[in-house]
């Protein structure tokens, strides 16, 4: 394919994917391959061996190697890109701690898959709902062009604040479904994203120590400067999440101002105006509650969607703001803290706790281990949701979605 | 729904190794170059077994499409294997009035379609083994099945279909493919 002209065609989630590296000019990909990620890793070696893309493709032997050969590579400078899903993620966790804690500009998409046992390799999201702690930024997309976009953008966003993003799509829904997506020039993308300057590089002629042993207590390196101890590090880290805020929100507007899209920045809305309903989700689901909506609306019900296309940072405020007024709020999620529940719904709860104007917020479980998820199950949840509202309840469990116990 | 009257949902019915993915794909290409703006095609999700039976669920519409679900009531269902119409449930959930396409050499009245459904057939195997595409020894029906479709329901123009063709494959392949579908567009049996 020839990048010097945008073009117009249609493609699997895992190819924007791919496609985005490619046009972000990534130096080093490493990676290991599992469903529902794997083509995007076919594609991108495919490029490499083809001299199509100029890049180090390093085979290892597991998602634990493939995100530590990502540390380093991005340690000495290089612009590096990895992906993978579930059982990966979990087997490479401690290293994406460290790629965090790193401040490395790392970006990682996650074909959402869930998590074994019992084995699966069909979507939901618990698999990067599960390293939400982990420091990173977490991008959701809800269709294939937003993820080609979003990985570029996540470049953007990681190189300027030394943060690692991951970007999250739903697998096979959106990794294994084509659909139209117009990839841009990489004169587009070369004027969005600059080459990566790194912050240090390692170079034998400077030798400085990096990631030291960080103890309680600020104290003094070698040299005698005083330095921080692991809670300023901490601190910092936070600062930049929250700092991210900003960034991703301006990341997207000037996307918008090269190509005409914008995804919104932290959170998208559909019919939300007057809208006492809201459906809120993160991903592809959310796409389909806009159906839902509209068909709700036709009903006599006023409702919307919010969308949360960040999860981390989580956007508080405007999810607070959005919100004020509203009577309800029913939240998708395709994960669970086990002995909770879901994620982006206990999240929500916590962000409009005291808040004078917020609506009651219900839960909704859906769509685990590729449970397929349709406009009616949405369109009848949100029906016994607004019963129960209009019953008098404010709080209740969460509803899970054409559960056959 | 407010975006489902002009919706068209198709479901794709085949065996695993029978090319029905490939097929989807090239018909959602297809479709979007004849000037479909919503356009979905997903292959029947997770392990896939030889010879087992798979669906797949293509999408088009004059709009983005916004529904991620399998098509489960479809418009027009393409059956790749006439074994599947018994196993494979191709004929249950059709919409009123649905088309039927079936690779097969026996007529749609020896098909027994129960219900309403327009069956349309074509011997589409035929059609591949007669311009030589062929793995194995086998015929590969995934790109000729679309010239089948291009007759029966006019979703997509055989212009489109040939494109698609020449994208996905290379030289000869794409040459013989292109045949393949040609033929199995003439030999298209039922079509309005």
């Amino acid at each position: 394919m020839s990048d010097t002209a945008i073009k117009r065609t249609v493609m699997a989630g895992n190819e924007a994917a791919a496609t985005a590296a490619k046009l972000a000019r990534v130096q080093v990909i490493a990676a290991y391959p599992i469903t529902p990620q794997t083509s995007v890793v076919e594609q991108l070696s495919a490029w490499v061996e083809s001299g199509e893309l100029p890049a180090e493709f390093v085979t290892v032997e597991s998602e634990h190697s493939a995100l530590t050969v990502c540390i380093t590579a991005s340690t000495v400078g290089a612009r590096v890109f990895t992906a993978t899903s579930a059982n990966g993620l979990a087997y490479m966790t401690e290293q994406v701690w460290w790629a965090a804690g790193a401040r490395l500009p790392i970006v990682m998409c996650i074909a959402n898959r869930a998590m074994a046992a019992p084995w699966n390799v069909l979507n939901d999201q618990q698999d990067s709902m599960s390293v939400r702690d982990a420091g990173w930024i977490q991008l959701y997309c809800r269709d294939n062009q937003e993820i080609l976009d979003t990985t570029i953008q996540a470049y953007r966003i990681a190189e300027q604040l030394h943060v690692p993003v991951m970007v999250c799509y739903d697998g096979f829904l959106l990794s294994h479904t084509v659909m139209p997506v117009e990839v841009p020039s990489a004169e587009q993308v070369d004027a969005y994203l600059p080459p990566y300057e790194p912050l240090t590089v390692v170079d034998p002629d400077d030798p400085r120590n990096i990631g030291p042993v960080t103890l309680a207590d600020p104290r003094a390196n070698a040299d005698g400067v005083s330095c921080h101890g692991y809670m300023e590090v901490r601190a910092l880290h936070q600062q930049a999440l929250l700092g991210a805020l900003e960034t991703i929100p301006a990341a997207d507007a000037e996307w918008s101002e090269l190509t005409g899209r914008e995804w919104g920045g932290l959170t998208w809305e559909h019919l939300l105006d007057d809208a006492e309903v809201v459906l809120v989700a993160a991903g592809s689901v959310g796409m389909q509650l806009t159906v839902a909506a509209e068909a709700l609306r036709e009903q006599g019900v006023k409702a919307g969607v919010l969308g949360i296309r960040s999860y981390r940072p989580f956007p508080v405020d405007a999810l607070r703001g959005k919100l004020a007024g509203r009577k309800l709020a029913l939240v998708f999620d395709k994960a669970l803290s086990y002995g909770n529940e879901g994620p982006i719904c206990g999240d929500l709860k916590a962000a409009l706790y005291g808040q004078p104007e917020a609506p009651v917020v219900f839960g909704a479980v859906c769509g685990l281990g590729g449970r397929d998820v349709t406009v009616e199950q949405l369109n009848d949840a949100a029906n016994r949701a607004i019963a129960d509202l209009a019953d008098g309840v404010t709080d209740r469990a969460a509803d899970w979605l054409n559960l056959h116990l | 729904m407010t975006d489902s009257t002009s919706m068209v949902e198709i479901r794709w019915h085949g065996r695993g190794g029978q090319g029905a993915v490939t097929s989807a794909k090239l018909l959602a290409e297809a479709a979007f170059l004849s000037g479909w703006k919503g356009v979905t095609s997903a292959p029947s999700f997770g392990a896939e077994r030889r010879g087992a039976p798979i669906t797949a669920s293509t999408r088009l519409d004059s709009e983005p499409i916004r529904i991620y679900s399998q098509v489960t009531s479809p418009d027009i269902a393409i059956v790749l294997d006439d074994s599947l119409l018994e196993v494979g449930g191709a004929a249950t959930g059709l919409k009123p009035g649905a088309t039927v396409i079936v690779n097969t050499t026996r007529s749609a009245a020896e098909l027994g379609v129960a219900g309403d459904a327009r069956v349309v057939t074509a011997d589409v195997t035929g059609a591949a083994q007669a311009a030589g595409v062929l793995v194995g020894g086998n015929a590969i029906v995934s790109a000729a099945i679309l010239g089948s479709i291009a007759k029966a329901t006019g979703v997509v123009t055989m212009e489109s279909v040939e494109s698609a063709i020449t994208h996905m494959f290379n030289g000869s392949a794409a040459a013989k493919n292109v045949e393949a579908a040609r033929i199995a567009y003439e030999c298209t049996e039922g079509a309005r």
